[in-house]
């Protein structure tokens, strides 16, 4: 008995990630040289943030991930968090448009509207955003495969309203890479997916120089179940792998560089969690600067939303509470936008309700906590330096496109996924009213969408059909495929296309016809 | 040896659930087959009577089990066979019931241990 308690209090002396975690920490595990490794705030090599004031100037953006049902129940909700102060927009998008698919597609049977909102043309995407003035906004959009269409989608949506697309500032998250180890909403095969990436990048440096054409994410990949250290480790490599290939495409890397984002997930280890985002900073600064990249191209920012993985559906209440504590992690580790989940997360989309609370999470931290007076407040932490330090040795790798052949980051993410099942069914891992502290369970109200969006969106799609200019459509789609074939950029033919009420369904389509799509190793 | 299909109905890449559980039965004895994702109910069906299983396990996390989950029972009956089916993700308690009335013998929501499907499965298929 007390042998299998050692054993058991040892394991949760680990991090997350597998750190052995030491009882005490002084100066001599934190070796740092402040210059070389930390830097001031604003400063190479930007361990301790991306901006001399960060948040006592600036607070970072309040940006709840929303969309369900019909474009016009989600511009509701837009408009409702708007109301209650938040401060930036982000769109999840139905499992159709992700996979780009029309609502009418048979494989779309069941999917419509249930996980994200139905947009399948511009008009879905002016509904969407109807009252809601593009050019005063920042929009972020969860779409991968189908970037170039949804793009087209929301610049034509934006122009239409008066905007110039110079001015538009947002977000696409445009990053296929992890969609084949991790995600998963993957069309086209990686050699083109990777193609039409760095035409969007090379895009936006042109057209749209505010914009942020890819959001490099390691969210997907957590929530997959790697551990934080891989997380770090495959989205740097991803991130590298993106900004070797603009190189590659002749784009100069300080011409581009400055608009890539990073997107990173907030997980239970608090102190683990914001050594990893400081580690991060410092790695991609470093790697930028070998590439000749200025300092607006090594500085890493990116956005952060608490672990969708870690909400429970028992006892939903105590989520709330996980998710303040993942959020102060993301706080303290200098994110520049931030997701708060919904307590009622493990269970369905959240409601009007579940959802201002998660933003009034946010405003508690920023308004009230005091933790924004000042910046990197925990910079020179004999622990988190440490952490920072050994997060930033674990994470070195590369090869992005070959270990996605080879399925090296499915496997590992796999493995971790069920090692950590593993422990918390053997009660290594606790979680709270899960494995330990269970109670009966009381009955919460959640988000229910209704079977009908489906007909609704057909009924749409049918009607565009009928009253678009059908000869303009195909002759959009066919200079589409041509450009594909070429190689020119895909983005000038994909807005004509769209601004032709060609759907998103008709544009991927056509895509695959010359990139084929790609198939999935199993294991 | 006992023979499950684990499959990933609809457009959902969810897969996490999915494969944690593959690699449970696996270790608990059972010779596992994995779909992939993105199968349609006419897919899983094909490949259960193919692979002549005794189980059906189907992850699903993107609210379309309502429609996918009862049509992979019908393809099952119209072919003949007649293996369990476990449905596992996030199902509200409402859906439950219906899916029981369509030919599902269990569901299994967030935050079930992997022991307690496969001791059901065990018992069911007298392993």
């Amino acid at each position: 008995m007390t042998a299998k308690k050692t054993a058991l209090q040892e394991e949760r002396l680990k991090t997350l990630s597998g750190f052995d975690v030491k009882r005490i920490y002084t100066g001599e595990d934190s070796e740092t040289n402040y210059d070389k490794d930390l830097g001031e705030p604003g400063k190479f090599p930007f361990t301790r943030g991306v901006y001399e004031t960060m948040y006592r100037e600036k607070l970072w953006t309040m940006r709840l991930f929303s969309g369900f049902g019909t474009p016009e129940q989600t511009n509701r909700r837009l408009k409702y968090l708007i109301a209650h102060g938040q401060t930036g927009l982000s769109i999840a998008f139905h499992m159709p448009t992700l996979v780009g698919y029309n609502s009418d597609h048979p494989l779309s049977a069941g999917e419509v509207g249930k996980v994200g909102v139905a947009v399948d043309s511009l008009k879905d995407m002016e509904i969407l955003f109807d009252g809601i003035k593009l050019d005063e906004v920042t929009t972020s959009m969860t779409i991968n495969g189908p970037a170039c269409a949804v793009w087209a989608f929301y610049i034509a949506a934006a122009e239409n309203q008066g905007a110039n697309r110079k001015e538009l500032r947002g977000t696409i998250q445009n990053d296929v890479l992890k969609e084949y180890t991790a995600q998963k909403t993957w069309i086209f095969p990686p050699e083109p997916g990777l193609r039409l990436v760095v035409d969007t990048i090379e895009f936006a440096s042109k057209e749209l120089p505010k914009w942020h054409p890819v959001s490099i994410s390691g969210y997907h990949i957590r929530e997959a179940g790697s551990t934080a250290t891989q997380e770090l480790a495959f989205t740097l490599a991803d991130g590298l792998c993106y900004v070797d290939s603009c190189i590659e495409r002749g784009l100069s890397i300080n011409d581009f560089c400055p608009r890539l984002s990073f997107f990173f997930n907030s997980h239970n280890d608090f102190f683990e969690e914001i050594a990893k985002y400081r580690a991060a900073r410092r790695i991609w600064a470093k790697e930028m600067k070998k590439r000749n990249g200025n300092e607006q191209s090594q500085k890493l920012r990116f956005h952060t939303q608490t672990a969708g993985c870690t909400l429970t559906a028992q006892q939903p209440l105590n989520n709330i509470v996980r998710v303040t504590m993942q959020a102060l992690a993301a706080v303290l580790g200098g994110t520049q936008s931030l997701h708060t989940n919904s307590y009622d997360e493990a269970l369905a989309l959240p409601t009007d309700e579940s959802a201002k609370l998660a933003l009034r999470t946010q405003q508690i931290i920023a308004y009230e906590s005091g933790v924004t007076k000042t910046v990197d407040p925990l910079g020179g932490s004999y622990y988190i330096e440490w952490l920072t330090n050994r997060m930033e040795e674990e994470a070195y790798g590369g090869g992005v496109l070959k270990c996605i052949e080879k399925n090296f980051f499915q496997s590992e993410i796999a493995k971790s996924a069920y090692e950590y099942q593993k422990a918390v069914d053997e009660n290594r891992e606790k979680i709270v009213g899960v494995n330990c502290f269970q109670t009966d369970e009381r009955q919460i109200k959640i988000l229910k969408i209704s079977s009908k969006v489906r007909k609704v969106q057909s009924k749409k799609l049918s009607l565009l059909r009928k009253h678009r200019d059908n000869d303009a459509v195909r002759n959009a789609l066919d200079a589409l495929v041509e450009s594909a074939k070429t190689g020119e950029n895909i983005m000038p033919p994909t807005i004509c296309a769209v601004e032709s009420y060609c759907t998103v369904g008709e544009i991927c389509s056509s895509l695959a016809k010359v990139f084929g799509e790609h198939k999935s190793n199993v294991f | 040896m006992k023979r499950v299909l684990v499959a990933k109905p609809g457009l959902d890449g969810h897969d996490r659930g999915a494969k944690v559980m593959a690699r449970a039965l696996r270790d608990a004895g059972f010779e596992v087959i994995y779909t992939g994702i993105r199968q349609t109910p006419q897919q899983i069906a094909s490949a259960a009577v193919q692979e002549g299983v005794d189980a059906v396990c189907m992850s699903i996390l993107s609210g379309a089990h309502k429609e996918l989950v009862p049509e992979v029972v019908r393809l099952l009956k119209k072919s003949g066979v007649k293996p369990l089916v476990i449905v596992g993700g996030i199902i509200p308690k409402d859906d439950v019931a219906f899916l029981k009335k369509n030919g599902v013998s269990e569901v299994y929501g967030p935050g079930t241990p992997m022991s307690v499907p496969i001791s059901y499965m065990k018992s069911k298929l007298k392993v």
